[in-house]
């Protein structure tokens, strides 16, 4: 990889691992009150005591979250709905996206357009028409409302984000390996999508993070306790009179821990990096 | 860029068709729906009673409307501070080295975690009594602001908002960065440029697909930002740091005036379309050159 | 077809109608509420006791968080409904009555039963001569101090005295934290019902009774001097009334006006120096009108399964059932043959309600939403700009105005 360029000296390096650790450390800050919250002892909060580090690590807070919420099956409800959604809001966005990339036709940039504005609309306007869609449909409380409506509604964003990235691959190659005779549909999934799989990484991991932290739809479409995914059924910690902030830090930390570990997975294709450059080369040689 | 020879009009209908009928049925349905909403007033449960445009006067005239509108600009111009700062992440972040994958995955986590949590540490470092901020305030011999007691109370929610938002914009960045063309890079070098010129020159213009699609993510972000409101000022106090969300919220939910949320609904989306669409406008005539 | 294979066929054909029919009968769809963690196990073993004494019946209870429920419950009774829902008597039930929402429960309403209920709680799941609720449990709202820094006021000067004696010795006496804005409704109710007693003040929500006639005025004057008086701690307005009753637990304040609920909250090492006393008479002469908000079960009228709803609700109204219940939750039973527990909370809070003289609930559940939602918002603002109370009637008289449309 050629960009940044790497660095040569062991000065340079050691003076980079320091700069990036300070800012770490700094960025992390509000996490590290999180994290403490978690693991205050309720009363401690009840009194007061905010900042101060805990007497006692109140590890059963953790213990707590797991035993009070049926944790194992919000959890698979959350995979189900999420990997779910995100296969298909993936599949969705690079088929349009392509056609709106490549394809030359009347109405596109309308179209695009559409995609883009429709993805702006507040969730409280879609929450009525919505509910009596499913219910029409017969979905309703169950988990493919929530996958149905997560791929129509990130399909918006998605398609506009491959779009993107598929428009600035070079219509040269694709015309070549139009020549050989090969299908649009080959075109898309032996030329177009290799080249832009740091943008599909890169989706998903988005995807994922907002399908997964998701608790509004989960609650207008679903009702029923063993159909909730984990946001949801982890908002009961907060109570009709009183919130137990401790146990509600303790569970953003476990709903946080799929997204984040999604992100270091996908990384690997993230920063794969400059792949479209290097086949280049090979085909000249 | 003539039609391709391969790409037939049915191709290009099968590729657009799935996501289209989605969206055109749980997306545009549901807002032609909202519109109509908008014309009647309801409280959820009884019968809907015709006013027009009554809802649509009655926020001509409405304070809080204008308050929120004016914070929700407030919040849109500071936002536009997170993609420069999420690029310069981006830049300093995506190199290979050691742990490099944890590094990253540490940045990433203030996007991840749930914007309550988030609400609430901030909520507690600039609380008037035992905030933080006061204290390191107070500490540099300045005068305690309580910033979320007073008018003030917008910058620290917007400055709450802006630590997750960097991290949105960083990871679009890291994804812009690694479609960058090595040929160019290598073109660029072996003509002598480096540090800067090479930035200037050879990957931000690459980076532009990303540049919008950052901008459009921060101004729907600044102009949706609901969680972080109803945590830490819940709008207040007195209604002072509402935000065109938080105030939908508050009409539709507490006080059961869905009409009249239907009407503020309208108008944010059409505030959001209209910059929305200028910047796309920009972005596609930029492409047509 | 061969005959066994058709038999083994038609068997299960059987079976799988009998199942379904089985499961459509005997499904018990519940959405509850109650997500605070004593409420929320209480009701499941009581879900437990009802399916061991009904055992032809499957409950299904789904609880949701209190803000989230609220945002549902009309998304569900419009929609798909449960058979039960938890929901507040009174005007926030009469709400959903109005457009049909609700089914009438009146026949679960025997003179025995009726016996057993105090009259105020009958009264507050009623409209129109029916019954469409069942009460399950009430809390008082009163002052919660600290009997070693103070004694019980019983006066309006002994109120003020007390606040002058604790801000010499440097507390700020009131706590009280205004961010969800009704914890400063009580004080604008408990002023209101002491000054001019419970049917004006239930009228002046209603709407009808003018923000700017001289009776309210003088609500707003005494709350006045309590604010120049410095009696209200500062910083109310980032405070929740959970970071308010810490400088209570503290030591920084001495008392605040709230419900029961603080009570499951207190430190325990503070918890023996707590009381509870009702809020001070300013009128001599005047009968001590309280408030008690109170929380029911109903029918959503399109429920499937309404016959096992009535008897769940049935089951809820008996005294034995909400012993067990408040029991556990150290709540008090609207039933006034259930023994309350043994906590010295509860047992005050039950004597404070039943010799009270008539009952109001709190602001936000006597006063329609949205007009709620505005005074709520001008409580607050008086309370940080008392200076603008003639610009906060004027705004709450519009939204009277609104009101009365």
């Amino acid at each position: 990889m050629t960009f940044p360029a790497p660095l040569r000296s062991t000065g340079a390096r050691a003076a980079y691992a320091l700069g990036v650790g300070a800012l770490l450390v700094v960025w992390m800050l509000p996490l590290l009150g999180v994290a403490i919250t978690s693991l205050r002892p309720e009363e401690a909060l009840a009194r007061g005591e905010v900042w101060a580090w805990p007497r006692e690590l109140a590890w059963d807070n953790y213990a707590t979250v797991f035993r009070t919420s049926h944790i194992g099956r919000l959890i698979a409800n959350s995979f189900a709905v999420t990997l779910a959604s995100v296969a298909g809001a993936l599949a969705c966005a690079t088929l349009a996206g392509h056609a709106l990339a490549k394809h030359d036709f009347r109405g596109r940039h309308l179209l695009l357009a559409i995609f883009v504005g429709g993805n702006l609309v507040p969730f409280q306007t879609l929450m009525l028409p919505v509910r009596d869609l499913m219910l029409a449909l017969g979905l309703y409380d169950t988990r493919w409302a929530l996958i149905v409506f997560h791929v129509a509604f990130q399909t918006g964003f998605c398609t506009l984000f491959m779009r993107n990235f598929i428009r600035e691959l070079p219509d040269e190659l694709l015309e070549a390996a139009r020549l050989e005779g090969a299908s649009e549909w080959a075109v898309l999934r032996h030329v177009v999508l290799p080249l832009v799989r740091p943008a599909l990484a890169g989706v998903a991991v988005l995807v994922f993070t907002f399908v997964w932290n998701d608790y509004f739809w989960s609650l207008v479409l679903v009702q029923s306790e063993d159909v909730r995914p984990l946001t949801a059924g982890l908002q009961t910690l907060r109570g009709m009179w009183q919130t137990s902030w401790s146990l509600v830090s303790a569970a953003s930390i476990v709903a946080a821990l799929a997204p984040v570990t999604m992100f270091f997975l996908m990384q690997q294709h993230l920063i794969a990096g400059l792949t479209y450059g290097a086949r280049r080369d090979t085909d000249r040689a | 860029m003539s039609k391709p020879a391969g790409a037939s009009a049915a191709s290009t209908l099968a590729l657009l068709a799935p996501a289209t009928v989605l969206f055109a049925t749980f997306v545009l349905h549901p807002i032609a729906d909202n519109v109509w909403l908008s014309l009647h007033d309801w409280d959820g449960a009884g019968a809907k009673s015709w006013v027009g445009l009554g809802n649509y006067r009655e926020l001509a005239g409405d304070r809080t409307f204008a308050i929120a509108l004016a914070n929700n600009l407030r919040w849109l111009l500071l936002y536009a501070l997170a993609p420069p700062l999420g690029l310069t992440l981006a830049l300093l972040l995506c190199r290979t080295a050691r742990g490099m994958r944890l590094v990253r995955s540490l940045f990433f986590m203030p996007f991840v975690i749930s914007q309550v949590v988030v609400g609430l540490m901030f909520a507690w470092f600039f609380n008037g009594r035992f905030g933080l901020f006061d204290h390191l305030l107070r500490a540099a011999g300045l005068a305690p602001a309580a910033l979320l007691e007073g008018d003030q109370a917008i910058y620290g929610l917007v400055l709450a908002g802006l630590w997750p938002q960097v991290a949105y914009c960083m990871i679009l960045y890291l994804t812009g960065i690694a479609t960058l063309r090595a040929d160019l890079v290598e073109a660029a070098r072996l003509d002598g440029a480096g540090g800067w010129a090479l930035l200037r020159h050879v990957v931000l213009p690459q980076l532009r697909p990303v540049h919008f699609i950052a901008v459009m993510v921060c101004t729907v972000s600044a102009l949706r930002s609901f969680d972080l409101v109803m945590v830490m000022t819940g709008g207040g106090p007195h209604r002072s740091s509402s935000v065109l969300a938080s105030y939908l919220y508050e009409q539709v939910f507490t006080s059961g005036r869905y009409g009249y949320g239907a009407a503020l609904a309208t108008v944010l989306l059409a505030l959001m379309s209209g910059i929305i669409v200028t910047l796309l406008w920009r972005l596609l005539r930029a492409e047509r050159r | 077809m061969n005959r066994r294979v058709a038999a083994s066929w038609f068997a299960s054909l059987l079976a799988a109608c009998a199942l379904q029919a089985a499961a459509l009968a005997g499904t018990l769809v519940v959405n509850s509420n109650a997500s605070d963690p004593a409420p929320r196990a209480a009701w499941q073993a009581l879900v437990e006791r009802f399916q061991r004494e009904n055992p032809d019946v499957d409950v299904r209870l789904n609880v949701t968080d209190h803000e989230s429920y609220k945002r549902q419950i009309r998304n569900w009774l419009t929609g798909a409904p449960p058979d039960v829902v938890f929901w507040f008597a009174g005007n926030r039930m009469r709400q959903f009555v109005a457009p049909g929402l609700l089914a009438d429960v009146s026949a679960l309403y025997t003179p025995a039963v009726r016996a057993q209920l105090h009259p105020s709680a009958l009264e507050l799941v009623s409209d129109g001569g029916r019954a469409w609720g069942v009460p399950y449990t009430w809390y008082p709202v009163g002052l919660y101090y600290r009997r070693d820094l103070m004694s019980a006021p019983a006066t309006w000067n002994d109120l003020l005295a007390a606040c002058e004696r604790l801000r010499a010795r440097g507390l700020e006496p009131i706590a009280i934290g205004t961010k969800d804005l009704w914890p400063a409704a009580a004080w604008f109710d408990y002023l209101d019902l002491r000054l001019n007693g419970q049917p004006f003040h239930l009228r002046l929500l209603e709407g009808d009774i003018p923000w700017t006639d001289a009776r309210v005025r003088s609500v707003f004057a005494h709350w006045r001097e309590l604010i120049d008086r410095d009696c209200f701690a500062r910083h109310h307005a980032s405070a929740t009334w959970q970071e308010a009753q810490a400088l209570v637990y503290q030591g920084k304040s001495a008392f605040s006006l709230m419900g029961h609920y603080v009570v499951a909250q207190m430190p325990r090492d503070v918890l023996p120096r707590m009381d509870f006393a009702p809020f001070p008479m300013l009128r001599s002469g005047f009968e001590r009108d309280e408030e008690a908000p109170v929380n029911s079960l109903h029918i959503p009228e399109r429920a499937k399964n309404r016959a096992d709803a009535m008897r769940f609700l049935a089951f809820v109204l008996r005294a034995d059932v909400q012993e067990e219940l408040n029991r556990a939750t150290l709540q008090i039973p609207v039933n006034l043959q259930a023994r309350p527990a043994d906590d010295r909370f509860v047992q005050a809070g039950r004597a404070h309600l039943a010799g009270a003289a008539r009952l109001s609930q709190y602001f936000d559940r006597d006063a329609r939403e949205d007009f709620a939602q505005t005074a709520l918002n001008g409580f607050q603002e008086f309370m940080l700009h008392p200076e603008r109370l003639d610009a906060i009637l004027e705004t709450l008289e519009q939204a009277r105005r609104r009101l009365r449309r």
